[in-house]
């Protein structure tokens, strides 16, 4: 949008001038690596772009509690349970930190989660998958916990202040999420036959999905040009899913286990994948995954239960402060 | 009718005694009591703070980042703020 404004630029249009001095001095402040904090100005497109990006990595860890709350009460053991509450608490967490990091931009939270819940926000089509079994919570921890770190290390060093530091403590929290499943996957791997079949299930139904969290193929992604150049993002979708599967694969063989790309080979020390299904992500994304409809109803149902809890807090905080008025 | 939409409020821990608080970030809540309570839920899991404030977002007035120049620029014209201005010879010693 700017850059046809800056096209356009008419004559005696102060404010046009005035925006591209603005938005070249704003692109000098990057390029210095300097963080930009919530009152500096900065190109409408920046906040927008920000606003959707943070606000859809807040409802991911908001919709992705659930596929690891349908286990809870099914957790095999006292250990593995207190572990997997406090993993779902800690997603609860960091999507209260990026809430709070996107209202920076002048959106409220309310709003934000008006747009999630309407539709009109999207969050990471990884969560519309189900959690068939136990091995689902190991392949969970280790592998999309372990993509998101991937994906959240370069975001500790994102441009916008706000989000950078949202991203440190979401980071520090996640190593143990990763941990604990890959320690799940560990028992099982290491049990009968009947666990090894259900690690290397799990494994087989999340890889693929696992490798599409990191977004379209390089040569398809729209958002990545502005994103680079402001310093949102610092490596493409396919640098860090490459970074991913070079990680991850050397753990799937200390596990024993298979990964179901028989096209998968080493390739001067980098391990080359075989084609994704991006058709698939797109019915995904559009809302025709296994799970999109009944993670937007538990989500829309939740939000109403608790509206009583909020309007009680709200008359109460009222009536409070009445009352210290009065005295 | 939907609830009005919940104050923020800042939140600033202390690690340990003999450290000041510093600022850890925000949260919604619908008063003080309800504030602390989430701030101790939100950002104190892992033992990170020993005393917590938290501060209605609306109560903190800030300087423009806009005035930055004229806010601070009177510091750096006066170097002789600064020890190094001041010369001494090496034979006096550490000063």
């Amino acid at each position: 949008m700017y850059t046809q404004a800056l096209n356009q630029r008419g004559e005696g249009d102060e404010r046009l001038l005035e925006d591209a001095a603005a938005l070249e001095r704003f692109q000098a402040r990057i390029d210095a690596e300097e963080r930009i904090e919530p009152n500096d100005w900065m190109p409408a497109q920046y906040r927008r772009t920000l606003t959707r990006q943070i606000s859809q990595h807040a409802h991911s860890e908001i919709i992705g509690m659930q596929p690891e709350g349908n286990w809870i009460t099914r957790a095999p053991s006292l250990r593995r349970k207190a572990a997997l509450l406090a993993k779902i608490q800690d997603e609860c967490g960091h999507g209260l930190y990026l809430y709070a990091a996107a209202e920076t931009l002048g959106t409220s939270r309310e709003e934000l989660l008006d747009q999630l819940h309407s539709g009109r926000a999207k969050y990471s089509s990884i969560f519309n998958y189900p959690t068939l079994t136990w091995a689902d919570m190991g392949t969970i921890g280790w592998l999309v916990d372990g993509a998101a770190i991937m994906n959240q290390i370069p975001l500790c060093r994102c441009s916008y202040g706000p989000y950078a530091r949202a991203m440190i403590r979401v980071c520090k929290e996640e190593s143990f999420h990763q941990r604990q499943g890959y320690e799940i996957m560990l028992a099982l791997s290491r049990g009968n036959d009947e666990q090894k079949a259900m690690a290397q299930d799990a494994l087989n139904r999340w890889w693929w999905p696992c490798l599409m969290m990191f977004g379209p193929p390089d040569t398809a992604s729209q958002h990545s040009d502005a994103s680079m150049r402001w310093k949102i993002k610092r490596f493409s979708n396919d640098e860090l899913r490459q970074k991913f599967i070079d990680a991850t694969v050397p753990q799937a063989h200390f596990l024993g286990l298979t990964i179901p790309d028989p096209e998968l080979r080493c390739v001067d020390g980098h391990w080359q994948h075989g084609p994704l299904d991006w058709d698939e992500f797109a019915r995904v994304i559009a809302g025709h995954g296994q799970c999109n409809r009944d993670r937007m109803a538990v989500r829309r149902r939740a939000h109403a239960e608790g509206e009583w809890v909020r309007e009680a807090a709200a008359a109460f905080a009222a009536k409070h402060s009445a009352q210290l008025a009065a005295e | 009718m939907p609830t009005p939409n919940t104050p923020l409020w800042e939140v600033f821990i202390r690690s340990r005694n003999g450290l000041s608080h510093r600022h850890a970030g925000s949260l919604h809540a619908a008063d003080a009591t309800l504030a602390l309570q989430a701030a101790r839920d939100l950002y104190t899991r892992r033992g990170e703070g020993l005393s917590l404030w938290v501060v209605p977002s609306s109560a903190i007035v800030a300087s423009d980042p806009q005035d930055k120049g004229m806010m601070f620029e009177p510091t750096a014209s006066k170097i002789y703020r600064h020890p190094t201005f001041y010369d001494i010879p090496d034979e006096v010693g550490h000063m």
